[in-house]
């Protein structure tokens, strides 16, 4: 349980780590917060043989907001996160999401930027990220690139960052003043990862019709899947009861998951069909009852 | 192929400068070049949480960071808790209240309570029993553990409360 001997670099900012990344090509791992990393390397399942430590960078931790958009950068602490206001009211799905994510002291550590790099198919930002059409801007040695959430994540642990591209930072849209907000999540215990998450976003207009509605689920594919087909279903309309339960079938249609240990592929598609419903029921009620 | 670095981490307001190889856990620097045995290790791979310390104020799971990762940072660790020979509010609390049996998840415990009341003093059993989930205890059945905690919260108000002030 030990980790397997590696160099030890530490980048001082983005583009030295970029820089290192390139001179030490595949062998060499950015170390953010270690939360999914050094588990794997204790593990001897990953044995990098250079470690490019960015805990030092100064650049890459931030959260800013405008009218339109929240920019978070990848070394913000997942706890400074979840505890920050100004993400809180412009994206509030985000602290509820990471209340879900590893317990305190994982996010006391763990970053923005390791979580959505690590994409476990199963893991809380990633979903937040494609549930909300996010984006994620990425460096490599001749210039920044933007590619979107739906893009970014390609298979289990396995994203579009090339070898010597690092993550920067991630984009998520604004969401309108009091949009309903809700994770259901599905786990054997609180913290552990989702047999099946369901993120949900709904936002009423005055006549009490859906003018915005953003789902995606966790732990059922080999990335978070957005749910097109039943927010396309549920948009414009007034999302009655016949309506939802509706759109959680077709939810359930557009999902691929497998079996394994936690749960068979039959389990999850039920729970995918569940958990949408209730998901987009908890959000109608926390949109009218207000944030509190 | 070892890769070695020489650190210097202040712990428990000692300094402490030596070697370590890059592969060097935080915990298992603490406990052999420190000589801090209390940090304990259960399972080296981030779910016991046996091994949570104080990094710079923020509790984090030491066999998940390097020790060359700490050079330069202010640590504490369950030593670190006494009021010299006195153990704290917390630390008695847990000894009133059956907060441990073997003790061997206790420093976890100690430590994530710790930060928990630090940030929330006045917690909930349910923000309490959500404070020390990353700490895994086989023997307590966590019920004495939320109690310690509970009842150590309310000490630290009524000291708060009879000396009228926040110390
Ligand atoms: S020893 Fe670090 S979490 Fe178990
Ligand atoms: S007291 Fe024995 S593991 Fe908690």
């Amino acid at each position: 349980m030990k980790p397997p001997p590696f160099e030890y670099r530490s980048a001082h900012d983005s583009a030295e780590a970029v820089n290192l990344l390139t001179e030490y090509g595949d062998d060499a791992k950015i170390l953010a917060g270690g939360q999914s990393l050094v588990p794997l390397m204790n593990f001897r399942m990953a044995r990098p043989s250079v470690l490019i430590d960015i805990n030092q960078t100064h650049d890459m931790t931030h959260i800013r907001a405008d009218d339109g958009h929240l920019v978070v950068g990848a070394m913000t602490r997942q706890r400074v996160l979840e505890r920050d206001q100004t993400a809180g009211s412009a994206v509030p799905l985000l602290p509820a999401a990471l209340a879900h994510s590893g317990h305190t002291t994982n996010r006391n550590r763990g970053t923005f930027g390791g979580s959505l790099a690590h994409a476990d198919p199963a893991a809380e930002l990633p979903t937040v990220l494609v549930a909300l059409g996010g984006e994620l801007t990425v460096q490599g040695p001749s210039g920044k690139r933007t590619v979107p959430a739906e893009d970014f994540f390609l298979a289990p642990l396995v994203t579009s960052l090339e070898y010597n591209e690092i993550l920067l930072s991630a984009r998520l849209p604004r969401l309108p003043q009091g949009t309903g907000v809700r994770v259901e999540e599905l786990a054997r215990r609180h913290g552990d990862f989702a047999i099946v998450s369901v993120m949900a976003a709904v936002h009423l207009d005055s006549n009490g019709r859906a003018d915005l509605v953003r789902i995606a689920a966790g732990g059922v594919d080999s990335t978070p899947i957005r749910l097109h087909e039943a927010e396309a279903q549920l948009s414009g309309t007034a999302l009655d009861d016949a309506g939802i339960d509706a759109a959680a079938v077709a939810a359930a249609d557009s999902v691929h998951p497998t079996d394994d240990v936690h749960g068979s592929a039959s389990y999850r598609l039920e729970m995918v069909r569940v958990l949408v419903a209730r998901a987009i029921r908890s959000a109608i009620t926390h949109q009218k009852e207000g944030h509190r | 192929m070892s890769d070695k670095h020489t650190i210097t981490v202040t712990v428990n307001g000692h300094v402490y400068t030596d070697d370590c190889e890059a592969r060097m856990t935080l915990a298992d620097f603490l406990r052999r070049q420190c000589g801090l045995t209390g940090t304990h290790l259960g399972c080296e791979h981030g779910v016991c949480g046996a091994c949570t310390v104080f990094l710079d104020d923020v509790a984090v799971r030491s066999c998940l960071t390097f020790a060359v990762q700490a050079d330069g940072a202010r640590i504490s660790t369950v030593e670190g808790l006494a009021e010299g020979d006195e153990l704290n509010t917390l630390q008695k609390s847990f000894q009133e209240h059956h907060g441990l049996q073997c003790g061997f998840c206790t420093p976890g415990m100690l430590i994530c309570a710790t930060e928990l009341l630090r940030d929330n003093p006045n917690p909930t059993e349910t923000e309490v029993r959500e404070g020390i989930s990353g700490v895994l205890c086989r023997c307590t059945g966590y019920d004495g553990i939320v109690k310690s905690v509970m009842a150590a919260a309310d000490s630290q108000r009524d000291g708060v409360s009879e000396s009228g002030s926040i110390s």
